[in-house]
């Protein structure tokens, strides 16, 4: 059903027939899906599901045993993780993975630097091109802190800043690498209902900035309520995808979810 | 190449000796490293005091006369149950003084280093001005054949010369050959078998697998830690000893490279891994032996790192694969 | 957690950080600043003349041993964008030394005459390359490892050295040339532009020791205290050219990649390349130091560069501070200076100076100056465990 309404917009990341294997153990298994342009995709599942495994073979982290998974019509494999960066897709972590030594802005201008050529030479003589791409670096991540609201805490070092802002400080490095997919790793995790309504502004904000989003989380009530469309994971196998109206009503999801909505336990890895 | 297949056996088979003394200084690096993620930069200093201690033991037993290992096999045995304590008293200390005031800390590994090559400062230097520190307690007329002239050459007062037991190919295999290789061989059997099979073993493989889990079942991290740095004292001494045996002197200094190959060794074989330490060992020895043979002996010491590079490059986890907790018999 | 800089508060380091806050205070002021760094940088220049009582050492030339503390300076600075920066633990680094020192020696007398000058750049280039085919392979296995790979190509160069006849061997390298005299240079009278006399505090009140005056700018075996202008000239440059880096893209990639290497390269940082470029600068670092040691003691052999060295290059620059440049330059003045001065205690100081390093390691781990960056960061971090009471885990 939910076809028609994905067939106008172009696929950005394709998923395909994607296999990983650990040793004897598979931990995706022919998984199909595909993610377009502007959408807030939710990618759920109960835990051990494979959600994190896909995350991880979507950024270029794990290499798929079998299968492809394509990026703007190019295939991901081989691929270095800083060029898969350079390519368009960026990420945060499940446990927030900051420079804890460098301020909230530095920590934005390292996603910042991510295009940029200026090496030692340009350093060393402070070029006027340093110059510029340093100021530009600086304006950009400023905006950024502020659109996600921790402008005020600029040059705050990433360590002081409380959990929340920790989160929103991750997003805000993510997307000053430019990204065409911001792919978010339960970025609500610890969160309480309050900060969770903020971060689903944030989320919706960022999309409609223009850029697509992928979604893992936990919380039924956030993804149900961000998301343009789900993806369901069960051992490794996609059972449904659908918009949350479809999911929510999918059998094959209330019976993979019963008894385990109740699900607190982060021990996926 | 001349020299290479002329002397095939001899290089091989003292190589195969020198390794499996390599083996066992190489067992207190991987042990300490599997249970704890640290370089004992100092592992080379503990055995180091062994050999002084194998030396001493010759000295207060005045052994001038006898000079064949028939005759000397019940020093022998007690040099090395000396060095074994000697060597394993100082690994302990070592532990007490620069490592558990870090460990509960949990500082970096960096600063583990530091302290780690402090203490190798202070032991070497502490065995190079032993003349100093006996003059102190105004013992150095009293001690002067053990601490006399201590910057230099400390030899030993016998010369044990080999004795020719067997021939493989154009090499006659010596009593001292035998006698380190199933030394050792025999050390490391009963290192893997108490790893392996007695509840401090099992204390030891737990803490390296799993240091929070293995706490929380009630192993004591402390005791396992201090037990590891003993045994791999104990293995280090033993080594003294054959080393001794041997080369026949040494030296305030002579840990250093030695240990640094012996950590080469345990990287080789994998670094964790009991077996792997013993793998290590061997092929170093009969690379070295090998090496020199093509290239000429004062590149023997080249070949050794060249092939840690190597190794390291081509397989980073070594050669058996890093695995103190899955240590089995 | 396999990051190096995890450091746990430590209680004595409250007065290190009243004293720097008053400093900082001061420093605030831009023209008090300018004036400071001014007064700061004559003094360092003046040291070795004004034979202050104390510091100065007795027994063994002041000039050389300020000579040496500055050249230490100068090499824990380069080994600091190594371990500090870029948190490589490098224990080879007196390879580098060895490198910069030997390719000065060949270029000025073993195999060619070039002078000195034109010999200097040519040595550093050698030695930077040489970071890198050394750094291309070795940077890739794990930080554990590298500290012994690295400590391995230390001693494979000094054996090459002792082994190669066209390097010397273990003889080593005679008659390594100083770098040119400017101005005149009549016989018995000293020579240079114009001489500098030196204070003398033997009677009060103290006296300009006309009898003992240096020549500026005579480089001869006598008097090391050109040299030592030299060395710190070279020292202040580098250091610029350390701050501008390190303030820059360069620098905010290095300390990405030592926080937190795979977040780094998920954000677009090649982590790989700029290791790489840290090993090679250091390199390039160590190699000048290198080659000023080559000409300021005329004569190099193998036995200058045991690996014994590289632990105390390491030692300096934890010692200091790592991440810190100051620190790590006051780490190497320590280094180098203090065995020197306490020379009537020379049997004992290598064995108190393993006691320090135990004792630092265990009350002082973060170095005696840290990064102010880390000191803010532990603040933050007792800060916050004490407001929550326990972590935030997820």
């Amino acid at each position: 059903m939910s076809e028609e309404t994905t067939d106008t917009r172009r696929a950005l990341l394709e998923v395909d027939d994607v296999t990983i294997k650990f040793g004897g153990l598979t931990a995706l298994d022919g998984v199909t899906f595909d993610i377009k342009e502007g959408e807030i995709l939710g990618l759920i599942g109960p835990n051990g599901a494979g959600k994190t495994t896909c995350f991880n073979v979507m950024t270029g982290v794990y290499q798929a045993t079998s299968g492809q998974v394509r990026f703007a019509g190019s295939p991901l494999a081989k691929m270095q993780r800083h060029q898969i960066t350079k390519l368009g897709i960026a990420r945060t972590f499940q446990n927030i993975r900051l420079f804890k030594t460098m301020t909230a802005l530095e920590n934005v201008m390292v996603g910042a630097d991510a295009h940029s050529k200026v090496g030692v030479l340009n350093a060393l003589f402070r070029t006027p091109r340093h110059r510029r791409t340093e100021s530009a670096a600086i304006e950009e991540a400023r905006e950024l802190l502020k659109f996600v609201g921790v402008g005020g805490r600029a040059d705050e070092l990433a360590a002081n800043l409380s959990y929340g802002d920790q989160r929103r400080l991750e997003i805000a490095r993510a997307l000053a690498t430019k990204p065409k997919l911001l792919c978010l790793d339960e970025p609500a995790a610890g969160f309480n209902p309050a900060e969770k309504q903020r971060l689903m502004e944030l989320i919706r904000k960022v999309r409609d900035r223009g850029y697509t989003v992928l979604l893992i989380e936990h919380d039924m009530r956030l993804v149900m309520g961000v998301t343009d469309r789900i993806v369901v994971l069960e051992f490794g196998r996609k059972i449904a995808e659908g918009t949350p109206a479809e999911v929510r009503e999918n059998p094959a999801v209330i019976a993979a979810y019963l008894g385990v909505e109740e699900d607190d336990d982060d021990a996926a890895s | 190449m001349h020299t290479f297949t002329h002397q095939f056996f001899e290089l091989t088979i003292t190589g195969l000796v020198l390794g499996s003394i390599y083996a066992l200084v190489a067992l207190g690096y991987t042990m300490v490293y599997g249970v704890l993620q640290l370089i004992n930069f100092a592992h080379s200093e503990v055995f180091m005091y062994g050999t002084f201690a194998t030396a001493w033991v010759f000295v207060f037993f005045d052994q001038t006369g006898v000079n064949s290992i028939g005759g000397e096999i019940g020093f022998l045995l007690i040099a090395l149950v000396v060095a074994m304590l000697v060597s394993g008293g100082v690994a302990l200390l070592l532990e007490r003084v620069a490592y558990r005031p870090l460990i509960k800390k949990n500082a970096p590994k960096l600063i583990a280093l530091i302290s780690a090559i402090g203490a190798s400062f202070v032991l070497s230097e502490a065995m190079g001005l032993r003349d100093r520190i006996a003059a102190w307690f105004g013992l150095e007329d009293n001690l002067g054949n053990y601490v006399g002239n201590a910057r230099n050459n400390y030899t030993m007062p016998v010369q044990i010369n080999p004795k020719g037991l067997f021939t493989i190919g154009d090499y006659t295999v010596t009593d001292i050959d035998v006698i380190t290789i199933v030394a050792a061989l025999g050390m490391m059997f009963a290192l893997q078998v108490f790893v392996s099979r007695t509840r401090f073993g099992r204390g030891i493989r737990a803490v390296a697998q799993d240091p929070e889990s293995a706490a929380l079942m009630g192993v004591n991290s402390t005791r396992v830690i201090q037990l590891t740095f003993f045994l791999g004292g104990l293995m280090a001494g033993a080594a003294a000893t054959l080393y001794m045996l041997r080369i026949g002197s040494t030296r305030n200094d002579a840990g250093f490279i030695f240990g640094v190959k012996a950590f080469t060794a345990a990287v080789m074989g994998g670094i964790g891994n009991l077996r792997g330490a013993l793998l290590g060992g061997l092929i170093l020895g009969v690379a070295e032996n090998w090496g020199s043979a093509f290239l000429g002996s004062q590149w023997k010491d080249v070949v050794a790192f060249v092939l840690l590079v190597v190794i390291l490059l081509i397989r980073p986890q070594g050669l058996l694969g890093e695995s103190l907790g899955k240590a089995r018999a | 957690m396999n990051r190096y800089y995890d450091f746990a508060p430590s209680g004595l380091s409250r007065g290190w950080s009243a004293f720097r806050g008053w400093l900082g205070g001061l420093l605030d002021n831009k023209p008090t600043r300018v004036a400071l760094i001014a007064v700061g940088i004559v003094f360092v220049y003046a040291l070795p003349l004004l034979n202050l009582p104390v510091i100065t050492t007795s027994g063994v030339d002041f000039g050389g041993v300020m000579f040496d503390a500055a050249a230490y300076a100068l090499i824990a600075v380069g080994l600091n964008i190594v371990i500090g920066y870029a948190g490589l633990l490098d224990l080879g680094y007196v390879g580098f030394y060895a490198i910069g020192a030997y390719t000065t020696g060949i270029l000025t007398t073993y195999h060619f005459h070039w002078p000195f000058l034109l010999a200097l750049p040519v040595a550093i280039a050698v030695t930077m390359l040489s970071g890198l085919i050394l750094g291309a392979p070795t940077l890739r296995v794990r930080g554990d490892y590298l500290a012994i790979v690295t400590l391995g190509f230390g001693e494979i160069i000094r054996l090459v050295i002792v082994n190669t006849h066209w390097l010397g061997a273990a003889q080593g390298i005679d008659n390594i040339p100083a770098p040119p005299n400017i101005g005149p240079n009549a016989p018995g009278q000293g020579g240079g532009l114009f001489q500098v006399p030196h204070l003398s505090w033997g009677t009060f009140p103290n006296i300009i020791d006309v009898g003992h005056k240096t020549p500026f700018l005579k480089f001869g075996p006598i008097d090391a205290i050109p040299f030592y202008w030299m060395i710190v000239t070279a020292f202040f440059i580098v250091i610029i050219a350390d701050i501008l880096v390190k303030n820059s893209r360069v620098g905010r990639a290095w300390e990405a990649t030592r926080e937190d290497e795979d977040a780094a390269e998920l954000m677009g940082v090649p982590t790989f390349k700029f290791k790489l470029l840290a090993f090679a600068l250091g390199a390039a670092v160590g190699g000048l130091s290198g080659a000023f040691y080559a000409t300021r003691n005329g004569f190099i052999s193998p036995a200058t560069f045991l690996l014994l060295l590289s632990e105390l290059f390491v030692a300096a620059v934890i010692v200091g501070g790592a991440g810190n440049r100051w620190g790590a330059a006051f780490g190497g003045v320590l280094v180098a200076y203090l065995p020197d001065r306490f020379r009537s205690f020379s049997d004992w100081r290598m064995l108190v100076f393993g006691l320090a390093l135990m004792a630092l390691a265990i009350w002082r781990p973060q170095g005696i100056f840290p990064p102010r960056r880390t000191r803010r960061a532990l603040a933050a971090e007792a800060q916050i465990e004490e407001l929550e009471g326990e972590a935030v885990d997820v």
